[in-house]
């Protein structure tokens, strides 16, 4: 258990152990007709049976280099340069036909997104069995014996019979673990993992991650495994590259890395989340800015997603929602907003009751609650310029025009330490992901609200990006005393920022109360089972927090 | 917003650049067709049915003896401007009833979809045919019976383009902000919803060209005297038994503009489509 990491390291294979090579690879990547170089020359080895993590932020080229192991490049890219050996076969000179050979049966590929991965229309354990009946490793009857034996290796439910269920018919979980066994078909000696476990609750990402670990080191399985978060990359991975628009910034054995990192940039990606907020004090106003008070809401006439909830929130304090995907904490949001009028309860807002539906509700009334999003790229008009998405509510809700509202316009983009001149007549599709967010954050302040519904806001975001995100949306708190309530499934964040948390679990509330209290046992054991869900950086968490559960469990 | 254009015609193919080139000759005779013209427009200057090139008519005389080309290029004028206004009737009712059906939903939506429905069961043909009958055949009228007709199309497109569109956390934020249902249509949608109807607005245009075109034919459509290419194949069609190729001029002239329309339309949608060729 504890011999795999350190004992794997690079010093002690052997060369003829080499099972992936790389030498000075580059990539290019067409934008606006032309071929601009994304990968620089990269330097790769990887043993079998290793598992190799590469990390960075988005645009680092780490999928990119993921793939070119499978000597493939997506649309709008092509391998310019370098060498690429996989067990000694040259897959830059091989054929299509040569490559296709090696594809799913020596080395395959799991995907971001299970989801949109799989074929909806056909069965999981036909999908599972394509590859090895094709490529003619085994028949299909010895193929499906495998899937079983691997779902039940992959601790999915029913193991037996699960292979019989249409993708939509199990959890993203279950789909990401089913994807995994279905990439470990044919035994292949490379697994390409690309962020497994990125779009999944965390929850369900330790049980992903601790299947995916169990059976690439039971079949001795090489692996790249991809992803933003050194957490969990520090639970995987025997070796760490660390990567940045296309360079390689630094590599080093998991451990080494985590706790000797020599490159400022790694340090901080290792810093991040270090942000915190300072205690706001307890002090309260009698009546709260905003009040829920028994909110019951369901979509359509059956399926009902918030039970009784009642929530209240302060001038100038940050409450957080927590809780998984499906436990009803956006719906809290639209029942708030009136987007999604509530059966029974009421929402009021400094002691007097808000109109439960959208429509019934005044100017005055919408302009003091805001909403920001989890995508900027969907919230923001591609076809409106900043001057028109900041300027629109000025106009609509002051009246604001002429120089009166360009002034307003650029000192909104000071706040949010945006260069005014540089940026107002942009359109969002010339602005980073981050920017995009900010811009986001500036409309919703050009209300001049009292409470900013945040849904999700960091969680599309590079960490350092998202913590720059925070770090603005406090000293914005600071600065004019807007209250935040604050949606998500990322309880760093919480940490960071919050005054009070409020946890849910199937539409109900299930525990709340000021950060400290909730933060600290004892919990109520979903709040428990949560916490501990939370990757730390240290390699040896996961294996720890297993053996946790599983003496628990006795 | 210039310099954009020239770029776009510079990297044009072939084709596209064809097509601008025949849709800028059709606007340019269409404009200028009184001073372009030798002859009036239902002028009788000859006798029938002139051979080509004799007594000052390059493409000869018609059935009643008005010269041909003074008539191809006011026919321009007549069929091209009515099939443009027509299409743009089109895409103003149907657009803003697509548009409304997407963003209001429910009650709205099912009313507007299955008068659509209703519309689009009766042959397109015969049900103008009927109309016309009943209700003349004066120019206003072909235009609002073929816009209204055309418009059932138009509002499946838009109303299908606008779905995907009010969906989106902008037009959510919109509405949360107390927009009104014109500003959401007018500034959140159409912006977005803008390149999928051009392209179908080129594709349309052709068709009721095409459209009027036929119930010219059929005698329907523009009226004798004014010049019309529909009518002009019909009034002439006797030459073709005789082995002369006159009236098929007017017919190749719908051919032609119907074919750079269509260039000009794949031109811009692989532009604004964002395909790229895999390599």
């Amino acid at each position: 258990m504890t011999t795999d990491s350190s004992g794997n390291g690079p010093g002690n294979g052997k060369d003829n152990d080499i099972l992936l090579t790389m030498r000075g690879l580059r990539i290019e990547g067409q934008a606006d007709e032309e071929w601009q170089e994304i990968v620089h020359g990269i330097d790769l080895d990887l043993r079998r049976g290793e598992v190799l993590g590469l990390i960075g932020e988005s645009g680092a080229g780490k999928s990119t280099i993921g793939l070119a192991a499978m000597g493939y490049a997506r649309p709008g890219c092509r391998i310019s340069g370098g060498e690429i050996l996989f067990n000694g076969i040259d897959l830059m000179a091989a054929s299509e036909e040569e490559k296709r050979q090696l594809r799913g049966v020596r080395i395959s590929y799991v995907a971001q997104s299970a989801a949109a991965s799989f074929n909806p229309a056909h069965k999981l354990i036909d999908q599972f069995s394509e590859t090895p009946v094709q490529h003619g490793v085994k028949p299909r009857s010895e193929a499906e014996s495998d899937a079983k034996v691997l779902f039940r290796k992959l601790q999915l439910p029913y193991p037996d019979t699960i292979g019989n269920r249409y993708p939509h018919q199990v959890s993203g979980g279950q789909l990401q673990r089913a994807m995994t066994a279905m990439a470990m078909a044919c035994h292949p000696d490379l697994i390409v993992f690309d962020e497994p476990t990125t779009a999944l609750d965390v929850t369900t990402q330790i049980e992903v991650l601790a299947a995916i670990k169990d059976v690439v080191r039971e079949f001795n399985t090489a692996a790249i495994y991809i992803t933003h978060d050194l957490a969990v990359v520090a639970q995987m991975a025997d070796r760490i590259m660390v990567l940045r628009w296309g360079d390689l910034i630094e590599e080093g054995t998991a451990r080494d890395l985590l706790a000797n990192p020599q490159d400022p940039y790694t340090r901080d990606l290792l810093a991040v989340r270090t942000f915190a907020k300072d205690h706001n004090g307890d002090e309260k106003a009698k009546t709260p800015l905003l009040a829920v008070e028994g909110v019951t809401a369901s979509y359509g006439n059956s399926v009902r997603v918030l039970h009784d909830v009642s929530v209240s929130i302060h001038h100038s304090r940050t409450v957080a929602v927590v809780g998984e995907s499906g436990s009803g904490k956006s719906t809290l949001a639209r029942a708030i907003t009136g987007l999604l009028p509530p059966e029974a309860g009421r929402v009021l807002y400094e002691g007097e009751p808000l109109p439960n539906a959208l429509e019934g509700r005044d100017k005055e009334q919408l302009r003091r609650i805001q909403m920001i999003y989890q995508m900027p790229d969907t919230a923001l008009n591609p076809r409106q310029r900043i001057r028109e998405i900041i300027g629109r509510p000025l106009s609509f809700y002051f009246g604001l025009t002429g120089a009166e509202k360009e002034n307003r316009i650029k000192e909104l983009l000071t706040k949010i330490e945006l260069d005014p001149d540089d940026f107002i007549d942009r359109f969002p599709g010339e602005l980073s992901g981050g920017q995009k967010q900010r811009i986001c954050i500036a409309r919703a302040l050009a209300a001049e609200p009292d409470l900013i519904i945040c849904d999700e806001v960091t969680s599309a975001l590079d960490q350092l990006v998202a913590e720059e995100i925070l770090k603005l949306l406090q000293s914005l708190q600071d600065d004019v005393g807007v209250s935040y309530l604050f949606i998500t499934h990322d309880l760093a964040t919480v940490r960071a920022i919050a005054d009070e948390i409020i946890v849910m679990l199937q539409g109900k509330v299930v525990e709340q109360g000021p950060k400290d209290e909730v933060l600290h046992p004892p919990h109520h054991e979903y709040t428990e089972l949560l916490l501990s869900s939370v990757p730390e950086m240290d390699p040896d968490w996961l294996d720890g927090v297993l053996e946790k559960r599983r003496a628990a469990n006795q | 917003m210039v310099g954009d254009l020239i770029k776009l015609i510079v990297k044009a193919p072939w084709s596209a650049r064809f097509g601008m080139l025949v849709i800028l000759v059709y606007a340019f005779v269409a404009l200028f067709a009184p001073v372009l013209t030798p002859f009036g427009e239902s002028e009788i200057v000859g006798s029938e049915f002139e051979p080509w090139g004799e007594g000052g008519f390059i493409l000869g005389t018609d059935n009643l003896g008005r010269d041909m080309l003074t008539r191809i290029l006011y026919g321009a004028r007549n069929t091209i401007g009515i099939a443009f206004v027509t299409t743009c009737l089109a895409f103003l009712v149907g657009g803003i009833a697509g548009f409304m059906a997407a963003a209001l939903g429910g009650w709205t939506d099912q009313l507007l979809g299955r008068f659509v429905d209703v519309l689009m069961a009766i042959p397109q043909l015969i049900f103008a045919l009927l109309i016309l009958t009943i209700a003349g055949t004066s120019v206003p009228v072909l235009i609002i019976v073929i816009a209204l007709l055309d418009s059932t199309r138009v509002f499946r497109l838009a109303r299908a383009v606008a779905m995907n569109i009010v969906v989106m956390d902008y037009v959510e934020a919109a509405r949360l902000r107390g927009e009104g249902l014109w500003w959401v249509m007018r500034r959140e949608v159409l912006p977005n919803a803008m390149p999928p109807l051009v392209a179908e607005f080129g594709l349309r245009f052709c068709f009721v060209f095409l459209f009027i075109s036929g119930l010219s034919f059929l005698g329907l459509g523009i009226q004798p005297p004014t010049a019309d290419w529909g009518s002009m194949v019909r009034d002439n069609a006797t030459l073709i038994t005789f082995g002369d190729i006159t009236p098929l001029l007017p017919a190749g002239a719908i051919a032609l503009l119907t074919v750079g329309v269509n260039f000009v339309v794949d031109f811009f949608l692989h532009e604004t489509s964002g395909l790229r060729d895999d390599h």
